[in-house]
């Protein structure tokens, strides 16, 4: 098997008092080594639950309700936490989106790079000292820092030695769950250009998970949007941009003001996002739709190949661009 | 879709009228030389002064938007705290109307004052009281400063204000809490609950930022359409560039504590005279342009104004760094009328690079 990631039909239920709600709905993806993939959506679309799916990092009252996720060729669904413990940090490791919460702030970074090392059976002090040394290298942070506490250091380099601490074991994948999103947009982007010239130097692949679709534009390969649970459009990223192919990632487009060229009105996505609990019965995106019809609000769209991206929208249907739209309804 | 006015009038008519700091006649609110320390470091001796706003200048006049744009940290917010009176100015003032603050001495004059100049605030989940439905709020505000409405007459002024920030059919929302509202609907609470006190300026302390990219546009549509509806003007606090440029009519740009440029939004944007502006504008993610800004330009932060010695904030990571820079105190000098830059380098460019080097030696020159 050539992907290094492989998600199949992954689905995660949260346990609620009125029963289970969907968060992630049967999403499928791959990951090729090396590839950096952009996962962008709103608030409550479902993104971090799936992050956290793949992860193996759900906890009650969240669960895995069914599908795979294939990492080296082994499901992580199916394993226990004894062997799932080598794997994290090592072959996989994540980042997570607020790095004051996620550093322990008591701690000095090296006794948290420390604690990291030895949980994966590395006691010499020496190697230790030095891989430390060698990840803040990678990063851009001065050694000295290792005896900062987090309330020392900048909103940037504390993302930063969280990607340093990600970074410990050189894995093959490094899952990001918004990292820039508390940091302004210089900050931002001088993190995003020094992530991806990492990701070419030591070669991993990364899933990056944000709701600011314009941030990955010119550093993900492929990208999927989701909406309410669903994949909605997958494809190379330039493709989703240039030409969208489903109306709410135009619609995600169009919401951006431009900062060059003419100041036009814009509308944005009149409406919310539907509740998981209360979904509606054809496409979740319809009653927000601007180029919805009939079929929109019964036939449920699965995600159609058009032109190597997929779009789940009705209007991409391959049936119902030939045949009478009123012909037998497809639901997955 | 259906049209609105609002922006059309932001970009036509409202860009011609677009005044430059220089027109302090009908300035409604102004700050000269506002100055705000803070005390930090422990210790008895080793107290330390953090320059968090330093001999900021400018007016906002009425029925207009002033962007005041910025990094993190770059004094912003000490700003519209300091306007809202939450903190007091260190040195400098500000006059309200042309009346200093510090003469507002009795309760009534402070309310009034307060009503005409209230905050929008960043969370809109933490910022309603969660135990009241949102007319609570909204009612609280018109029994405090609107005593020209009877109380008979407050349930339809609460639906009035409701409907003009968006939220049509009031009676949908009017005996919600807020947690049955979404994140944009509750934002648009809190302009309702501002617009309650009819205020003169909206001190919105990055309204939008805490919402989803599909939600902003409608905010931004409802803070222009404040302006151009309801008279009201609106200092917005922000760190999103684009969304500045689509609703304001003037900017201002800080730096460390120091507003570094302003000027009408087009030309802030389209022709950035100070290095820092020029960084900004290359850093703002534009799915639709090349990638312009490189790692290396990106790279350094803005410094801690920690007793902060005379010369540019900026000089330790700009690219046109003369020795003057490091030694001088650049002043905001209106280079063009209406667009004020604090840059040596800018003012040589214009030809008043001696003024630049020179006025900064006698303090601060009010402008």
């Amino acid at each position: 098997m050539s992907s290094l990631l492989e998600v199949t039909d992954l689905s995660v239920t949260y346990e609620t008092s009125n029963g289970p709600v969907t968060a992630v709905d049967h999403v499928d993806l791959t990951v090729q080594p090396g590839e950096f993939l952009g996962i962008v959506g709103e608030s409550g679309c479902g993104k971090s639950t799936l992050l956290f799916g793949i992860a193996q990092l759900l906890t009650a009252p969240a669960a895995i309700a069914g599908g795979e996720v294939v990492f080296r060729g082994r499901n992580m669904v199916a394993m226990n936490a004894n062997e799932l413990a080598p794997i994290r940090w090592q072959n996989m490791s994540v980042v997570m989106q607020s790095a004051m919460n996620a550093l322990n702030p008591v701690k000095r970074l090296r006794a948290q790079f420390a604690d990291t090392m030895k949980a994966h059976g590395i006691r010499d002090k020496a190697q230790i000292r030095e891989r430390s040394e060698s990840v803040l290298d990678l990063v851009g942070i001065d050694r000295a820092h290792l005896a900062s506490f987090p309330h020392q250091l900048s909103g940037g380099m504390r993302q930063r030695a969280m990607i340093a601490m990600a970074l410990l074991f050189t894995p093959e994948l490094v899952i990001m769950d918004e990292p820039t999103s508390a940091l302004d947009v210089v900050a931002q982007r001088s993190l995003m250009l020094q992530i991806k010239e990492l990701q070419e130097r030591l070669g991993f692949a990364v899933v990056f998970v944000t709701h600011d679709m314009s941030l990955v534009s010119h550093f993900s390969d492929r990208l999927m949007v989701m909406y309410a649970g669903q994949e909605v459009e997958f494809g190379p990223t330039r493709q989703v941009f240039d030409t969208p192919a489903h109306p709410y990632s135009k619609g995600l487009l169009d919401a951006f003001p431009s900062i060059k060229g003419e100041r036009k009105p814009l509308e944005g996505i009149p409406g919310a996002p539907p509740s998981l609990a209360a979904l509606p019965a054809g496409c979740r995106f319809e009653p927000r739709c601007p180029v919805a019809f009939a079929d929109c609000a019964t036939v449920r769209p699965e995600l159609y190949d058009v032109a190597g991206v997929g779009s789940r929208c009705l209007l991409q249907d391959p049936a119902r661009r030939t045949v009478d739209p009123l012909g037998d309804a497809e639901r997955d | 879709m259906p049209e609105r006015s609002m922006p059309e009038r932001s970009m036509a008519e409202k860009r011609v009228t677009a005044k430059g700091t220089a027109d302090r006649g009908s300035a409604l609110l102004e700050a000269r030389d506002l100055t705000r320390t803070f005390r930090v470091g422990s210790g008895l001796r080793s107290r330390s002064l953090l320059h968090a706003v330093d001999d900021a200048n400018f007016a906002i006049g009425s029925s207009e938007i002033v962007a005041l744009v910025g990094e993190s940290g770059s004094g912003k917010s000490t700003i519209a705290r300091l306007l809202a009176q939450v903190y007091t100015p260190s040195s400098g003032e500000i006059l309200f109307e042309g009346t200093p603050l510090r003469q507002l001495r009795s309760r009534s004059d402070v309310l009034r004052y307060r009503a005409a100049v209230p905050m929008v605030f960043q969370d809109p989940f933490s910022s309603l009281n969660p135990a009241y439905t949102v007319s609570h709020g909204i009612m609280r505000g018109l029994q405090l400063h609107r005593p020209d409405i009877a109380a008979s007459q407050r349930r339809a002024e609460v639906a009035r204000l409701l409907e003009a920030v968006g939220l049509a059919p009031a009676g949908q929302v009017v005996n919600r809490y807020p947690y049955e509202l979404s994140g944009g609907q509750r934002q648009r609470i809190g302009f309702a609950q501002a617009l309650a006190y009819r205020p003169k300026v909206i001190l919105a302390d990055e309204p939008v930022s805490m919402l989803d990219i599909s939600i902003r546009i409608g905010l931004l549509n409802v803070m222009a359409a404040l302006r151009d509806e309801q008279g009201v003007s609106l200092l917005y606090i922000t760190h999103d560039i684009a969304s500045a440029r689509y609703v304001a009519d003037r900017m201002m740009v800080m730096y460390a504590g120091r507003i570094v440029e302003s000027g009408p939004v087009d030309d802030v944007l389209g022709d950035p005279r100070h290095p820092y502006t020029q960084l900004l504008v290359a850093a703002v993610p534009d799915p639709r342009a090349e990638l312009t800004v490189t790692a290396e330009m990106a790279k350094g932060e803005p410094p801690k104004v920690i007793n902060p010695r005379p010369g540019c904030r900026f000089a330790d990571r700009c690219p046109l760094v003369q020795d003057v820079c490091r030694t001088t105190t650049p002043p905001l000098l209106e280079l063009t009328p209406g667009i004020e830059v604090a840059c040596h380098v800018a003012a040589a460019d214009a030809g008043r690079g001696a003024e630049s080097a020179t006025a900064a030696t006698s303090k601060t020159p009010v402008s």
